[in-house]
């Protein structure tokens, strides 16, 4: 028997470890797989409500989270490639300017 | 169904500790895949085939093939590791850990104050989901294919040399 706190919990836990991976690590990869984990934990929490009252409209909701999460990814991706090919490193911290460097 | 589900969730939980903990992001990453297809896995017990389905299919397969293009373009050597491992440093856990813990205080005290509740018993098959997603979520639909046009061209532009 599953009642719809234990997914619930699940996906608070795991959307816990994601932000604890965001504000503690500094190396922008596990920074984006960190986004990943708390995107992917709201999807679990959509589809545990979406079964909890017994509609489609939480996989629909995952599918849109999906949706979101690729488009985030590749510009985030992008964005890690242009830091590491102009700064050569993949330090969040040393991105602090906006101009040319 | 309940045992299933607590063992995979006992997967998803220690293989994401393990993932954002690792030094090496390929270590890393093996370890989010394994956390993914056990959460489509928790999918699957919770009536949700399609989802699990699209976990397995776009997270597992697309979002993390990505992520090692990436990770081999940045050719990472022994050193990067290193440096890796500095930057993790144990003092550096402490405040997030701390901040962590008392908004997960406060999301348990949120959400688990109600009497809990059976999920209904039942499967959403995909004909369900597609059906609901094309008659009434369908503007919905079109705005994520606008969504992912303009992170295409995001990416088209500034992956640009």
């Amino acid at each position: 028997m599953i009642t719809w706190q234990m997914p619930a919990a699940l996906a608070i836990a795991l959307f816990l470890m994601g932000l604890l991976g965001l504000l503690a690590r500094r190396s922008l990869v596990f920074v984006l797989m960190s986004i990943e984990i708390m995107l992917n934990a709201a999807g679990l929490l959509f589809i545990a409500a979406g079964m909890r009252w017994g509609t489609a409209d939480g996989q629909i909701m995952f599918i849109f989270v999906l949706n979101l999460a690729g488009a985030e990814l590749a510009l985030g991706l992008i964005f890690l490639l242009r830091l590491r090919n102009r700064l050569t490193t993949l330090d969040g911290d040393a991105a602090n300017t906006l101009r040319d460097a | 169904m309940t045992v299933v589900f607590f063992i995979a969730a006992a997967i998803t939980l220690v293989t994401t500790a393990l993932a954002i903990t690792r030094a090496n992001p390929v270590h890393g990453l093996l370890n989010f895949v394994i956390s993914l297809l056990s959460m489509a896995v928790i999918f699957f017990t919770l009536g949700a085939p399609f989802a699990a389905a699209l976990e397995v299919m776009v997270y597992a397969g697309a979002v993390v093939v990505l992520f090692l293009f990436v990770v081999m373009m940045l050719s990472l050597d022994t050193r990067a590791t290193r440096r890796e491992r500095e930057w993790m440093a144990k003092p550096i856990w402490v405040l997030p850990i701390i901040f962590v813990a008392v908004l997960g205080g406060l999301l348990a005290r949120v959400m688990f104050f109600s009497p809990g509740d059976d999920i209904a018993p039942s499967i959403i098959t995909p004909q369900q989901v597609g059906a609901r997603l094309f008659t009434t979520g369908i503007g919905a639909v079109e705005l994520a294919s606008m969504l992912l046009l303009a992170g295409l061209i995001g990416a088209f532009h500034l992956g640009r040399k």
